[in-house]
C-alpha cells in the first residue's frame, strides 16, 4: 500500500499494524527516513508531489520490487508538504518468507525512492529556501540495482 | 477548460501552481503561450530536464491536447 500524506508518521503504529496477523511471514524489514538539520543549515523540508501521478509511479516500483525479491507485501508511507527536523518523513515496511528478501527490498526501495520517486523538495533554512536535486550519492546507489541481476 | 499544473521551482517562477485554461490544440503552442505571457516561465519550461505530462502521461515532444483535461510540466524531479 502506497500512503503520500501531510499527516505525522508514527513509525512504531505503522510497523506493528504492518506485522499483525501474518502467518507465512518469516521477516518484516522496516526503514524510517527522519528529516536531518544538516549542520544547522536545515530546519525543515517541504515536499511536493503530483497528486496520482505520484501513486501510480511507486506502486509501479513497488510491484516490480515485490515481484524482484518475492515480497508478501509492501507499505510506503511517505509525507508531503512541510517536514520539521526530527520527524519522519518516509516509512518503508516489506514482508517475506526470509530475511535477505526482506532487507533487500527495502534498501532497494528506499534507493528508489530517494533518487527517481516523482517528489519535489525544498530545503527551508536560516538562510533561506531552496530546491534539492538528487545527491550523486542517491543516484550511484539508484544505480547499483540497475547493474545486478536477480 | 482544462487544468495545467507547475510544479517545483517552475510554480515558485510563476508565481501560481495551477490554472484553468482553454487549451490551445498542441502542447508546443501551450508552451509558447505561457512563454508569451511570462518569458521567465517559458525559460524555466525550456531548461533542461523539465517534462510535460499529458492527463497524469509523460509525454515526449509535441502531443495534441483536443479532449484533455490537464497539463502537467514538471522540473527534474529529487526524489524524496
Amino acid at each position: 500500500m502506497i500512503t503520500l500524506s501531510s499527516d505525522a508518521i508514527d513509525p512504531g503504529a505503522l510497523l506493528n499494524g504492518f506485522c499483525a496477523g501474518r502467518a507465512a511471514t518469516g521477516a518484516v524489514a522496516s526503514f524510517t527516513g527522519l528529516v536531518r538539520d544538516e549542520g544547522g543549515e536545515a530546519r525543515a523540508l517541504e515536499l511536493e508531489a503530483y497528486a496520482g501521478f505520484a501513486e501510480t509511479a511507486i506502486s509501479k516500483a513497488a510491484d516490480a520490487a515485490a515481484a524482484r525479491f518475492d515480497l508478501q507485501d509492501v507499505l510506503i508511507v511517505h509525507r508531503l508538504g512541510r517536514v520539521e527536523v526530527g520527524e519522519a518523513v518516509v516509512f518503508v515496511a516489506c514482508a517475506a518468507a526470509h530475511r535477505r528478501a526482506a532487507l533487500e527490498a527495502c534498501d532497494h526501495l528506499m534507493d528508489y525512492l530517494k533518487s527517481r520517486a516523482p517528489f519535489w523538495k525544498k530545503s527551508h533554512g536560516p538562510g533561506g529556501a531552496r530546491w534539492i536535486e538528487p545527491t550523486d550519492t542517491d543516484l550511484a546507489d539508484a544505480r547499483r540495482w540497475d547493474q545486478e541481476t536477480t | 477548460m482544462a487544468k495545467v499544473l507547475l510544479f517545483g521551482r517552475l510554480a515558485d517562477v510563476a508565481g501560481w501552481r495551477e490554472r484553468e485554461l482553454v487549451l490551445p490544440p498542441s502542447l508546443t503552442s501551450l508552451r509558447d503561450r505561457l512563454a508569451g505571457e511570462d518569458p521567465a516561465l517559458g525559460a524555466a519550461l525550456s531548461g533542461p530536464g523539465v517534462q510535460a505530462a499529458v492527463d497524469q502521461v509523460l509525454t515526449r515532444g509535441d502531443a495534441a491536447l483536443a479532449g484533455v483535461s490537464e497539463v502537467a510540466f514538471l522540473p527534474p524531479m529529487s526524489g524524496g
